[in-house]
């Protein structure tokens, strides 16, 4: 097992050094020039001096090595955007906002689709099921971003009860907890209803009844256990993903947090934060892969680690 | 023991003189897997409905030019920003095109992204997929080692990127699409070909002496192309979705050509009076995933062989 973790781990560090090199070639490869943006353009001499204080005038595998050297030392160099603060002041600064909206998200989603797929399975073919099922068909064909953008319409502009964008208040996370969190309860809930039915179904749990077992201890003993292995499946890897923030909610709701950087920095061409947050993402997603591995040998002995 | 199996269920029937219909297999020409699938695939409501979608897309794809109402290039400012109407069943926008018109045209736009990136997902990922599964190895561990970078880079960053690095047009929205979708694919191809590789069947073609590209073409590859042509059809909705996406943070389609989701983008200024303007293309959105994922879910649940 502890042989197994550290393979991994050593996987995961080979993926970063591969993800760190691929995008620090591409944001080279962008056309487009950090310093073009702005009203005037730089005197040549100062674009010269500029691109000597980033770096820029080496060679392309020196500078890659630099900034692993100095990424090794916790130093992810200063975002364009904001030269006044670090790469890591600003996730430190950002990221907490992301993982709150992400945090609120998953305590409302994962909840309310796990009782709203029990309640559709546990009354199948009632309305209840239908209502479900339609919601959750329609929860995960309509984008985020439209669902946003008609939320702000209706609460935020005409009803007038929560703020259109922005942070501060407790108010500012309502709208985009609901826009963010439809995605993942509709998943949850679907899935819920259909492990449950199949499980529901299944022999061994015609043996327990058979053999006269309390409704109840049927449903929790046998039939919610097996149930648990397609939630590990859809849950756990939506976690990194929730946690490291939508692009479009963040855009949409003017929220401060990391997901708004990764196109505000695309667009910038602001290599050392477009970097740093690649590499960010992978570590997380790394480590719930992982997770999600050795949560499987615990849920079904029959699973073993290669 | 198989032909004892079947020559005891032949006696049977012959002595029950009207075949019951279960036995129809044995009885006459035996049905195909696939069209076995095919009818329980049009037994499904929400299937067949899908399917109807996705065909009236489809067409209206296909027949842009003859199905709307005004050319693509109309822009008649004189009658900007006018709700839905005879003459403009679904309005104008702030420079008078039709609106009837760009959702044609953007769904268009979104099929042919769905299909094409979905297309070029298929060339990248099932023969390295295949090729992982059948040789093992090196090429495996190679392969294998490729996908967990892909996975590890955020999808629609890694789209941005290549979005911005090749200038953003249909044709680059494809390759970002194409080449960020392939690793679902390739997986789900080699898992299949690891898995089957242990089944009695294929190893029973094996101690019979049956060569192994023969195995490889004969015995694993029918019995891996259920699940993935059910990935594939859902690959198409998530490709629609994310060219939406990119479009509407404004570094996908460029102007003119429309999109669905640069739409709107675009309507979320306005939406406060002209709520249509957001509101149909949000629909057809909508109606695509809708159409797709009825479709690949209905598949699924027709070539699920632990059915009856």
């Amino acid at each position: 097992m502890a042989r197994y973790i550290l393979g991994r781990l050593l996987g995961l560090i080979f993926v970063l050094f591969a993800v760190s090199l691929i995008t620090f070639l591409l944001t080279r490869a962008v056309p487009g020039d950090p310093f073009a943006s702005g009203e005037r353009r730089l005197p040549e001499a100062t674009q010269i001096a500029r691109a000597a204080k980033y770096g820029f005038d080496q060679p392309i595998l020196i500078q890659y090595g630099r900034y692993v050297w100095n990424v090794l030392h916790g130093d992810f160099g200063v975002p364009f955007q904001s030269p006044s603060q670090t790469v890591v002041d600003l996730i430190k600064q950002t990221w907490p906002v992301t993982m709150k909206i992400g945090a609120l998200t998953i305590l409302v989603s994962y909840p309310l689709g796990i009782v709203l797929g029990l309640l559709a399975a546990l009354h199948r073919n009632s309305l209840i099921d239908y209502f479900v099922t339609f919601g959750s068909t329609l929860g995960m064909v309509l984008p985020n971003f439209v669902v946003a953008i008609w939320l702000i319409l209706l609460f935020g502009v005409g009803l007038g009860w929560f703020p259109t964008g922005g942070w501060g208040s407790p108010a500012h996370f309502v709208l985009p907890v609901i826009a963010y969190s439809l995605l993942p309860t509709s998943l949850v809930a679907r899935y819920t209803r259909v492990s449950l039915l199949e499980s529901l179904g299944a022999d061994h749990v015609r043996t327990a009844r058979a053999k006269g077992l309390a409704e109840r201890r049927v449903l929790v003993w046998h039939v919610a256990r097996n149930a648990l292995i397609p939630f590990v499946t859809i849950m756990i890897p939506e976690i990194p993903n929730i946690l490291t923030g939508s692009i479009f909610i963040e855009q949409i709701f003017r929220l401060p947090g990391l997901g708004r950087f990764f196109v505000t920095s695309t667009l910038t061409r602001d290599y050392p934060m477009i970097l740093a947050l690649v590499l960010l993402v992978a570590v997380v997603w790394g480590l719930t892969y992982l997770f999600t591995d050795l949560l499987y040998t615990l849920l079904d002995p029959r699973i073993r680690l290669a | 023991m198989s032909a004892t199996a079947s020559g005891h269920v032949g006696i049977e029937t012959a002595s029950l003189a009207t075949p019951v219909q279960t036995l129809e297999g044995i009885a006459g020409r035996p049905i195909s897997n696939t069209r076995r699938a095919l009818r329980r695939f049009f037994q499904q409501r929400l299937a067949v409905i899908g399917l109807l979608i996705t065909g009236f897309l489809v067409v209206v794809a296909v027949f842009a030019p003859v199905i709307a109402p005004t050319s693509i290039e109309t822009a008649d400012v004189m009658s900007a920003n006018q709700f839905p109407s005879v003459t403009h069943p679904l309005g104008t926008d702030a420079i008078g095109r039709n609106v009837l018109t760009r959702i044609i045209y953007g769904t268009r736009t979104s099929l042919i992204v769905g299909f094409s990136a979905v297309g070029l997902a298929c060339l990248i990922g099932i023969p390295l997929g295949l090729a992982a599964g059948l040789r093992g190895g090196w090429v495996d561990f190679a392969v294998m080692r490729v996908v967990e970078v892909m996975v590890a880079f955020p999808g629609i960053l890694f789209a941005m990127f290549l979005v911005t690095v090749t200038g953003g047009g249909v044709r680059n929205i494809i390759l970002a699409i194409g080449v960020t979708t392939w690793v679902t694919l390739c997986r789900l191809t080699r898992s299949q070909l690891l898995s089957l590789r242990e089944q009695e069947f294929v190893q029973a073609a094996r101690s019979l002496g049956v060569p192994e590209t023969r195995i490889a073409v004969r015995h694993m590859l029918p019995n891996a192309m259920a699940p993935l042509i059910v990935a594939i059809t859902l690959a198409i909705p998530t490709a629609i979705f994310a060219e939406a996406g990119l479009s509407f943070l404004g570094i996908g389609i460029n102007e003119p050509t429309p999109s669905l989701g640069k739409m709107v983008a675009d309507s979320a200024q306005y939406i406060r009076v002209y709520w249509y303007l957001g509101f149909f293309p949000t629909l057809a959105i909508a109606l695509a995933m809708l159409g797709f994922t009825f479709v690949g879910d209905g598949l699924r649940d027709a070539m699920d062989p632990r059915q009856n």
